[in-house]
């Protein structure tokens, strides 16, 4: 009986390490403080907040059908038309709002996948090392040899163009970071005392990695997390530009600038607010980021700033 | 140092040999194979036996690959399955001076901003001109590098008329018509790649400034401008260079789309229309040549890297 106990105060104490302040609520209620009182997260927050609730409620907002076609053929904004019309009388403005819903919605998912797989192979190389981390971290190494996008490129050439197998082509493109991120956390976790303890009471490697060491590895994955969706959104808007993403009845952004690519020297609408929005989307989500690096003191994570 | 040197260029080859070796097989595995799709077309089973056994299709897949990497080793990358059918080879040493003309364009205009940017930024830190930087650099890495591409076009070549919107003349015709098809395009793909690089000189000078000897040199009277081009900046830039390698590599990424939107025919370009006209064969021969860019820009900045810091040896 005295034993158990001092099991579970062991254990108790292994968790209060483990997370990294015991106290969330306050976390958060700092991790708020710092978005309010840096501006430009502050602003990035307010325009991705508008962002997501434009995705969402796209079919209510949407002055216009997005695929509906008038015979106001590349009209300049106006007050019918907000952002003009494109060459084959489409409502750009509708089109946009529907876009934003494919764009997020695409840059999100991908990253939840590449997190997902790329979290798994970093713990199992990290915490099992020998053989098994040397198969998983040769393949990340050889992704790691070139950039995101040209993977994703890659991927795509051998799978095929179309939505769905851009999705996967760019969720496997973006998994290099995270598996190496979890990686590294997790070599340096696997020395702690708390680990250690939980290793001598016989918790499963299974549990260890589940309630030890990942929980203290979260900080650099969620800040590597927020820059990824930004570069997968930026991805699938190139992706699509270059006519390798989604069909051509989809409005995404990237596919909405390369509709309007040959007619913009007559209409720069076309060319200049579709653009836009990928900017915005991307600036907001960096500005976040960069907040939430800093609050997390995250150094280690493929952010460029 | 020599030993250092063999043993990259060694894995380097391995990286190139396990690339080629991965694409041969992911390119054959997936359904869809096009040389299949064209035996089918032909619906004339002789005819089709004969195609097969001429690119070698009835042999098993280990013999093909062989075979395969003979060809690709005496730069045989067979020829495109479309109209003429132009050797592949000739369609990427076509396509190279063009991506490199880009690369380097981009790079030297991306420099010539970045390094003054990033010294003024550092000396005057957290003044207005450090705040617009920091701006700037934000808004140069969330633009899309393909509209700002759009933007240029938009304003310099259908507005402004001042240079052309598309197309590419080769050096041989002129240094004046080819920089002024290049202009717009560089700057499209070098404005990503001057932001990181403007950030990364300036927190490295920040860091220098801080230590002793910039402390020692200043208490000795130095000129202001002495120390930090002479004593400041060289420390500064080691840093800066395996930034500048892995900068280089998402310019290159860059430089693939940018060639799309002014219709350059750079590897960039053959790569992505290949891709959309399932012209495996041309596909294979640029992710090949993309590849190779990259593993030996890798490999570069790397050695580059030992003769810049003396202090770093290589076993």
């Amino acid at each position: 009986m005295a034993r158990t106990s001092t099991a579970q105060r062991i254990e108790q104490n292994a968790d209060q390490n483990s997370a990294e302040s015991t106290d969330h609520r306050s976390r958060w209620a700092d991790w708020w403080l710092t978005v309010v009182h840096d501006k430009k997260a502050f602003a990035g927050l307010i325009v991705l907040t508008i962002l997501l609730m434009t995705a969402v409620l796209a079919p209510l907002i949407a002055p216009y059908d997005p695929n509906a076609m008038e015979y106001d053929m590349m009209e300049p904004p106006s007050f019918k038309h907000p952002l003009g019309t494109d060459d084959l009388g489409r409502d750009l403005l509708s089109r946009i709002i529907y876009g934003t819903k494919i764009s997020l919605f695409i840059g999100i998912t991908t990253v939840a996948i590449s997190l997902s797989i790329g979290v798994v192979l970093g713990v199992v190389a990290g915490y099992f090392g020998g053989w098994l981390d040397h198969i998983i971290m040769r393949y990340i190494d050889l992704q790691w040899a070139f950039p995101n996008f040209i993977i994703a490129v890659y991927l795509v050439a051998v799978f095929g163009t179309g939505i769905l197998n851009l999705t996967i082509a760019i969720s496997l493109a973006f998994l290099d970071d995270f598996a190496r991120i979890t990686r590294g956390m997790v070599l340096t976790i696997k020395k702690e005392q708390y680990v250690s303890a939980a290793r001598a009471m016989g918790a499963s490697d299974y549990r260890i990695m589940r309630r030890y060491i990942l929980p203290n590895a979260t900080a650099p994955i969620i800040v590597q997390a927020t820059v990824s969706v930004s570069y997968a959104i930026l991805a699938e808007a190139a992706l699509s530009f270059l006519g390798l993403g989604v069909e051509a009845t989809t409005p995404t952004w990237g596919l909405i600038l390369a509709e309007g690519r040959s007619f913009i020297s007559r209409a720069w609408w076309l060319g200049v607010f579709p653009g836009l929005a990928i900017m915005l989307t991307v600036l907001s989500i960096n500005f976040l980021g960069d907040a939430l690096r800093d609050f997390m003191d995250v150094r280690e994570s493929r952010g460029l700033i | 140092m020599y030993r250092y040197l063999i043993k990259r260029t060694f894995s380097a080859l391995v990286v190139t040999w396990i690339v080629a070796t991965l694409v041969f097989f992911m390119l054959r595995a997936v359904p869809g194979d096009p040389l299949a799709a064209m035996l089918f077309d032909v619906g004339d089973p002789q005819a089709a036996q004969e195609l097969s056994q001429k690119y070698g299709l009835d042999q098993p897949v280990h013999i093909q690959y062989v075979k395969w990497l003979g060809h690709m080793l005496q730069g045989d990358f067979g020829s495109s399955i479309y109209g003429s059918r132009v050797p592949v080879s000739q369609i990427i040493s076509e396509a190279l001076p063009r991506t490199i003309s880009l690369a380097l364009l981009s790079f030297f205009i991306a420099i010539t901003i970045a390094v003054p940017a990033g010294i003024f930024a550092a000396i005057r830190k957290n003044s207005a001109l450090d705040h617009s930087m920091t701006m700037l650099a934000f808004l140069g890495l969330s633009m899309p590098d393909f509209w700002l591409a759009i933007l240029l076009i938009i304003v310099f070549a259908a507005h402004l008329h001042w240079l052309p919107a598309i197309g590419y003349v080769p050096i041989s015709q002129g240094v004046w018509p080819w920089l002024k098809h290049l202009i717009l395009p560089s700057i499209a793909a070098g404005t990503a790649f001057s932001a990181i690089i403007a950030r990364m000189i300036r927190s490295s000078m920040l860091e220098v400034i801080k230590t002793d000897y910039i402390q020692v040199a200043r208490s000795k009277g130095l000129r202001k401008k002495t120390i930090l081009l002479v004593h400041a900046l060289p420390n500064a830039l080691i840093p800066v260079v395996t930034v500048i390698g892995i900068a280089f590599a998402l310019l290159m990424a860059t430089t693939v789309v940018i060639e799309n939107v002014f219709s350059i025919k750079g590897i960039g370009r053959v790569l992505i229309q290949g891709i959309l006209n399932r012209d495996y064969p041309v596909v294979q021969g640029a992710i090949l040549v993309v590849s190779v860019i990259f593993i030996f820009t890798n490999l570069l900045v790397d050695l580059l890297y030992t003769v810049i810091d003396p202090r770093i040896r290589y076993e």
